[in-house]
């Protein structure tokens, strides 16, 4: 039963999970716009980078979802992405962190030095 | 057009290319056997009776056997009925599949809901409660249920706690997402009655406003 869901779910797979939390990573989110040029509306894409830390991977299949979090100008921002998204054109991994946990909410009580993540070379 | 015997999978989501999340239970629909046609001239009116063609053999009572037989089918678990016209073509010991429904839009579920248990009038109901706290000594209760001296009873169908679910629901109009005819697969947008794995029925929606 469940191998059939898989089978469905497959054909809309668009990528891999290529990263693990704790990793920093840039997420390129496609924004529709809707803007009025000489009166008329006019729906414009631009792509727009959402860079920080991924502190949690859920789910499977379609229905997989990371979230970033990341400091925008000294207030702290959470952005879960279904990761099957067509909405995000492309995911890039910055750097690699070291961290024993799968969750790391624990960072959302941590700020400065506390919340750093060390780097894991591989 | 007649229907079809399914099974619920399960549910997941699906994406649009514009991004937009669309939840689609994934229905294993078919393919059934006609096991008998009914027609205005022998029963009164038009159906066909149709069996879910089992993965497993299924063992039958002989009286049932015998009902099999004259369809020339393998027998099946499952038999559920579905009105058809009089012109329709289809005969004892035919095929149907997903793929009836190829061009259709809309399809009516129809499948048993999840038993809930004894459930309170909150639950089953929709009643309002009482208020939890400040004193408040009305909590879950259903309350008045009636009259005094008049009419000195309880009205027959009086909401009461009682058994609630495992009822025969239908969803009508829901969206054809997809077909899969190799595997026998129909998406459907939106939760379908019942757990993964209870059966269901499925036809094509009554075309409204023409």
């Amino acid at each position: 039963m469940d191998q059939l869901i898989k089978e469905v779910e497959k054909e809309y797979l668009r990528r891999k999970l290529n990263f693990s939390p704790g990793d920093t990573v840039k997420v390129h989110v496609k924004v529709r716009e809707k803007k009025f040029e000489k009166k008329k509306e006019v729906v414009k894409e631009r792509i727009q980078i959402f860079e920080g830390i991924v502190i949690a991977i859920r789910g499977s299949g379609t229905r997989q979802t990371f979230t970033v979090r990341k400091i925008s100008s000294g207030i702290a921002v959470e952005r879960i992405f279904p990761l099957q998204s067509p909405n995000i054109e492309k995911i890039e991994v910055v750097r690699r962190g070291k961290v024993r946990r799968a969750k790391l909410y624990y960072l959302r009580e941590k700020v400065g030095k506390d919340a750093k993540i060390k780097e894991r070379f591989c | 057009m007649a229907g079809l015997i399914g099974r619920k999978l399960g549910m997941t989501q699906l994406y649009e290319d514009n991004g937009t999340v669309i939840p689609v239970t994934i229905i294993e629909a078919g393919p059934c056997v006609v096991v008998q046609r009914k027609s205005v001239e022998k029963d009164g009116y038009e159906s066909v009776q149709l069996g879910l063609v089992p993965k497993k053999k299924v063992k039958v009572t002989k009286p049932m056997m015998g009902h099999f037989k004259k369809a020339g089918v393998q027998p099946t678990k499952v038999l559920k009925e579905f009105r058809v016209e009089k012109e329709s073509p289809l005969k004892a010991g035919d095929k149907l599949t997903v793929e009836i429904f190829k061009d259709v839009k809309f399809v009516d579920v129809t499948g048993t809901s999840k038993g809930k248990g004894f459930q309170g009038v909150i639950k089953r109901h929709g009643f309002a409660g009482g208020r939890a706290s400040h004193g408040s000594m009305f909590h879950r209760a259903p309350g008045s249920i009636g009259q005094a001296a008049f009419p000195s009873r309880v009205f027959p169908g009086k909401k009461l706690p009682g058994r609630m679910g495992g009822d025969t629901v239908t969803v009508r109009r829901m969206k054809v997402v997809k077909i899969v005819p190799e595997k026998n697969l129909l998406l459907v947008k939106g939760s379908v009655p019942g757990s993964r794995g209870g059966y269901i029925y499925i036809k094509a929606s009554k075309v409204r406003g023409k």
